[in-house]
């Protein structure tokens, strides 16, 4: 009340009329139950008044403003609390703990100015400024005088000694933090604690402090604040060193040396910290402190030596590291050391030569994203989203019936939040004792990227992977805990192994051929003398050449030598002499193999064709043997290298295919040889030549090949023939050899001779018995034929020779000297140019002696016009039943042709078969009877029967009345 | 997420409570304002999570002033997107009044809606952005 009357009297100062209005407003509010407006006002009061006297430059005692306002502070405080029960103050904090901080605040400075904070207590001028401030206080006021407790009384005790001081600077902050704490302010709750581990520090006691301090750093930590954590780290490494937490100290050390944000001096100060650490512990080996490597160094890359990170056991593989040190000085390393771990791979076949060449890394180099130093917590390391998008139909019509976004990584993104708080902690940076270890010793790490080159021998298969590197100065150990993305190499062991194969697609037989042999040395060393092997095979011969050469080449195709080879052979033996190579390595050279041109036995291959022979039959062969005939040579091979002989196959294919086929012109005979080449080389064909290799001394082959020396190009065919005569009785059969010389047309000249082609074979029952021959006529009264009107077809069939041998069989019948065969005729015109009238075909007896002849007559009617080929005449012999033997006719054709007929006699069973077949399918009109006694046709072989009148043609000219001429030309 | 302005000052832009981008014009006692920034952010979270009662449309991204201190005063603004920007300014100067506060917010506002815009900046890194930057010295220059 003073105030007011100082203020009627117009003495009042700036500061008094300030109290006084504030006073009116605190009881002002206070009645208006709003006492937290009353804290808010005060503390901008009390800001706004420092600021004024400020910028008055109001000359106050130093301290004596901070009195004022921790006295006011305290006063507004107990004021309010004077009204307010407990709870409403409890709930209330927020409004009054900005009061409780800047008083704390206050106290704190205080404490400082009048050397209360210290270890030695307050020297002399700080007593005298205690003394000034504590008489500037004045006597305390009347009304709280008798309390037992005020903001005077406080202030004046904590003034007056150290153990008080710190006793109400302590209650004051624990309040503070307490308060903060409760309301959520956490950050604000660190920031008081920040100071009073400072304080703590001051005095002494810095195991007090290293809460307060990691609690705060932690702080930082997870919300990235650089300069607060630099600071806050350095308060701590202090404090470290005090409490003497060697490890704790040296990793903030390390942390705080690699702190872009210090200065350089301050960096190296730290840096020389851990190096003089390590250089007194340097005596007392054992005892290690692993710490963890991102603040000493960081990796950057990794590039391998062969880039593919695949080494062979025994080779030399080298891991070249960039290491980014943070050191502002230079840092000297005793050893620098990779942990590998070996793991043996299960599926060997991965880790062997063929793998080899197809897995390939990019260049070999592995690199590390790089860590975002200023910020270890940062948010940068959070992984990206990643979002797909998600539509479900519904299973019935396939509608959309529910879309969205999926989140992937959902896992990782949570995760790393919650992880987030524990970044200080040293986690696992525990070393991991190995058995393989890739080291490299006595390293200089110059600040900024640094390359170390690891060199080592890989002994065992398998994979290795690098797991952590550590660095080693003295026993502080800095260890990386994982090398990430992951790196690895592989070792493999390879058995030594040989490859031969033929240099073109297929090997041809009778032609020296060029083949390769690969040996891939392994883990074997060829040594001088080592040699192949090679068991003969009779048919197939190596040729060993002066100037054959072999060329070794490295793993990594690179060719490394070459030498010569030296190939002798025995009679069993042919021995390739190795060069020497080392191991993993690939020797390679040629050699030719000749194998002898055998040609297969007749049969298979080769059909007997006649002229008479069905065509459909002739195609079916062909298409079947279009592909060569091979010949299989298996060569054992012994290898310097293992105890069992290596066994290989070489195909061998026949470059030509052969057929033959016998060929009547009336009583002549001729053999035609067809040689077909089916390889893609040209070929000169010479000296071709058939030989009887029977034993009749009558028989002549005429050859009527006119050139002796032939070329054959690829995929085509020459023919050779012979005429065949004979003075006496001929042999029912005739062996015949052919033999044909030939060589590839491309090569002047070939070091060894070539054996010739020889193809054999047989022909049965080539003389002629019987020769047909039909003849149409027109009607009568007319020149020609004419289409629509029946004509006459005489057929006769006229024996041309006395009984022989091919003759005895069960068709001929005996009667009195007197000799025949039965024989079935059959018309057929497959090309339905003519229709048969009546019996188309019929059985004979044919009287065995020559000139016997039997006519047949039978209409036939032109169904076109033009000149039409004589419709085909088939002579089969008609063997009396025999057991259960089916029809050796041809079924299908003969009944075609029966139906067309019109049948009119049922006077022989094979008629009455027809019969009866034409009401059943056809096909199994012969098995249907088979029950029943058939009579058996067999077909004449192709050189008995000769038809003179193949390829005679018939004009027939178009019917008058026809409107629409048909003229078929054939 | 914030910014700090100290009035010829610092200003900082948080994501998530880290700093996007920290300016500071007396930059000797920089790591006063770090911690003066970082304990306001307290009462910025409280004021965002008061705010977050409100109807979204009815917010106003404008916090006022957080945190009053002897010699700073530390205004508070926040994106939709929850970015903070937090400004620190000399309690001397009385010429800046809350409504210049406000606009020089707006303006900062703008200027990062730019930084956002550039397809080349992810969310979340620091602020590099040179417009940006000669944006932020022209308001301190001004503050001055």
């Amino acid at each position: 009340m003073e105030k007011r009357g100082l203020i009627q009297r117009q003495e009042a100062t700036l500061l008094d009329l300030r109290s006084y209005l504030f006073s009116r407003q605190c009881t002002l509010l206070l009645f208006l139950q709003r006492p937290w407006e009353v804290a808010q006002r005060a503390l901008e009061l009390l800001h706004g008044c420092v600021q004024e006297l400020k910028l008055l430059e109001v000359s106050v005692p130093p301290g004596a403003l901070d009195c004022w306002v921790f006295l006011s502070c305290l006063e507004v405080l107990q004021r309010i609390e004077g009204c307010c029960d407990r709870a409403q103050i409890d709930s209330n904090i927020a409004h009054t703990v900005g009061l409780w901080s800047y008083a704390t605040e206050k106290l704190k400075s205080l404490g400082y100015l009048c050397g209360l904070v210290s270890e030695q207590g307050p020297n002399s001028e700080d007593l005298n400024r205690t003394v000034d401030l504590l008489a500037g206080l004045g006597a305390e006021r009347p009304e709280t005088a008798n309390t037992a407790q005020s903001p005077y009384k406080k202030l004046k005790e904590a003034l007056s000694s150290v153990e008080a001081f710190e006793k109400h600077y302590l209650d004051l902050s624990h309040a503070t933090i307490e308060m903060y704490t409760s309301i959520g302010r956490i950050r604000s709750a660190k920031f008081v604690g920040k100071d009073l581990a400072e304080f703590y520090m001051r005095k002494k006691s810095p195991q007090k402090a290293e809460i307060y301090l990691q609690g705060a750093l932690k702080n930082y930590l997870a919300e990235g604040w650089a300069l607060p954590i630099t600071h806050t780290r350095k308060q701590l490494a202090e404090c470290q060193k005090h409490l003497g937490q060697i490890e704790n100290y040296l990793q903030t050390s390390s942390l705080l040396a690699s702190d872009r944000h210090l200065t350089g001096n301050e960096r190296e100060y730290f840096c020389r910290e851990i190096l003089s650490f390590a250089s007194q512990q340097a005596g007392s080996p054992g005892h290690k402190i692993v710490l963890p490597m991102h603040s000493f160094a960081q990796l950057r890359d990794l590039h391998f030596t062969p880039s593919n990170a695949v080494v062979h056991v025994g080779g030399v593989l080298s891991v070249e590291i960039t290491v980014c040190s943070q050191m502002p000085v230079p840092v000297h390393a005793e050893q620098i050391a990779i942990n590998v771990h070996f793991s043996i791979e299960k599926n060997n076949y991965r880790k062997t030569a063929e793998w080899l060449t197809k897995h390939k890394t990019a260049n070999g180099i592995v690199s590390f994203p790089a860590e975002t130093s200023p910020f270890p917590t940062s948010q940068n390391s959070l992984p990206a989203l990643e979002l797909c998008e998600m539509f479900e139909r519904s299973p019935s019509d396939n509608s959309l019936h529910t879309t969205g976004i999926i989140c992937k990584n959902v896992h990782v993104l949570l995760r790393k939040q919650e992880s987030g708080a524990s970044l200080e902690a040293p986690s696992g940076a525990a070393l991991e004792a190995g058995a393989h270890v890739l080291k490299c010793t006595a390293v200089t790490l110059e600040p900024g990227p640094n390359a170390i080159t690891f060199r080592t021998q890989a002994k065992e298969p398998g994979t290795y992977t690098l797991r952590q590197l550590c660095a080693s100065v003295g026993p502080v150990w800095f260890v990386l805990p994982h090398i990430y993305p992951l790196v690895q190499y592989d070792v493999y062991s390879q058995e030594p192994q040989l490859h031969v194969e033929p240099l073109a697609d297929s090997l041809l037989a009778g032609i020296p051929q060029k083949v390769k042999f690969t040996v891939t040395t392994g883990h074997y060393t060829v040594k001088n003398g080592d040699s192949l092997q090679l068991s003969n095979v009779e048919a197939m011969l190596i040729l060993g050449h002066e100037e054959n050469r072999a060329v070794i080449y490295s793993n990594m195709r690179e060719k490394a030598s070459d030498a010569a080879l030296r190939v002798q052979s025995s009679d069993k033996v042919t021995s390739i002499s190795l060069p020497a190579a080392p191991a993993y390595h690939v020797i390679e050279f040629e050699l030719e193999v000749l194998s002898l041109p055998s040609a297969p036995a007749t049969g298979g291959e080769s059909t007997v064709l006649g002229m008479t022979e069905p065509h459909g039959k002739h195609k079916d062969t062909q298409k079947g043997g279009h592909c060569m005939a091979t010949m299989d040579h298996k060569v054992s091979i012994d290898c310097p290298w293992s105890i069992y002989s290596t066994v290989i196959s070489l195909t061998f294919s026949m470059p030509f295919r052969t057929t033959h086929s016998l060929l009547s012109s009336g009583t002549r005979k001729y053999v035609q040889v067809c040689v077909q080449n089916l390889s893609e080389l040209d070929f000169q064909l010479s000296d071709s030549h058939l030989v009887d290799t029977g034993d009749s001394t009558d028989l002549q082959l005429i050859p009527l090949n006119t050139e002796s020396e032939q070329r054959i190009h690829s995929r085509q065919a020459v023919f050779f023939v012979w005429e065949l005569k004979w003075t006496q009785e001929p042999p029912p059969s005739l062996h015949c050899r052919f033999s044909v010389g030939f060589s590839p047309a491309s090569e002047e000249r070939l070091s060894v001779s070539l054996k010739p082609y020889t193809y054999e074979f047989q022909v049965d029952n080539f003389l002629t018995l019987y020769s047909v021959r039909a003849e149409i006529s027109p009607p009568p009264g007319t020149e020609l034929c004419k289409t629509g009107s029946l004509c006459s077809l005489e057929v006769s069939i006229t024996r041309l020779s006395d009984l022989s041998d091919a003759d005895k069989d069960e068709a001929l019948t005996e009667r009195e000297d007197y000799f025949s065969t039965k024989l079935m005729y059959e018309v057929v015109d497959n090309s339905s140019n003519w229709a048969v009238c009546g019996k188309s075909s019929g059985v004979i007896s044919m009287p065995v002696a020559a000139r016997a002849t039997h006519r047949v007559h039978m209409e036939v009617m032109p169904l076109f016009a033009g000149y039409l080929p004589l419709p085909d005449v088939r002579l089969f012999k008609y063997l009396p039943h025999h057991s259960a033997h089916s029809s050796q006719l041809d079924a299908d054709s003969w009944i075609e042709n029966d139906s067309l007929s019109v049948d009119k006699h049922v006077d022989d069973q094979l008629d009455s078969g027809s019969v009866q077949s034409r009401g059943s399918t056809r096909s199994v009109a012969s098995s249907e009877h088979k029950g029943l006694p058939m009579p058996r046709l067999r077909a004449l072989p192709p050189g008995q029967a000769f038809n003179a009148s193949a390829g005679t043609q018939v004009l027939v000219i178009p019917s008058q009345d026809d409107h629409v001429l048909e003229v078929s030309v054939t | 997420m914030g910014w700090i302005l100290v009035t010829s000052a610092t200003v900082i832009l948080f994501l998530q409570n880290y700093p996007l981008y920290i300016r500071s014009v007396p930059t000797e006692n920089e790591l006063k304002f770090h911690y003066m920034v970082h304990t306001s952010l307290d009462v910025v979270d409280e004021k965002i999570s008061a705010m977050g009662k409100a109807l979204v449309d009815q917010r106003e991204l404008y916090l006022g002033l957080l945190y009053p201190t002897e010699d700073y005063k530390v205004y508070g603004y926040v994106t939709n997107s929850k970015v903070k920007f937090v400004m620190v300014v000399d309690s001397s100067n009385t010429a800046l009044r809350d409504n210049e506060i406000r606009s020089m917010f707006r303006k900062l506002h703008n200027s990062y809606t730019d930084v956002m815009c550039n397809p080349f900046y992810n969310p979340g890194d620091r602020i590099q952005s040179r417009a940006f930057d000669g944006m932020v010295t022209s308001m301190m220059i001004q503050v001055c």
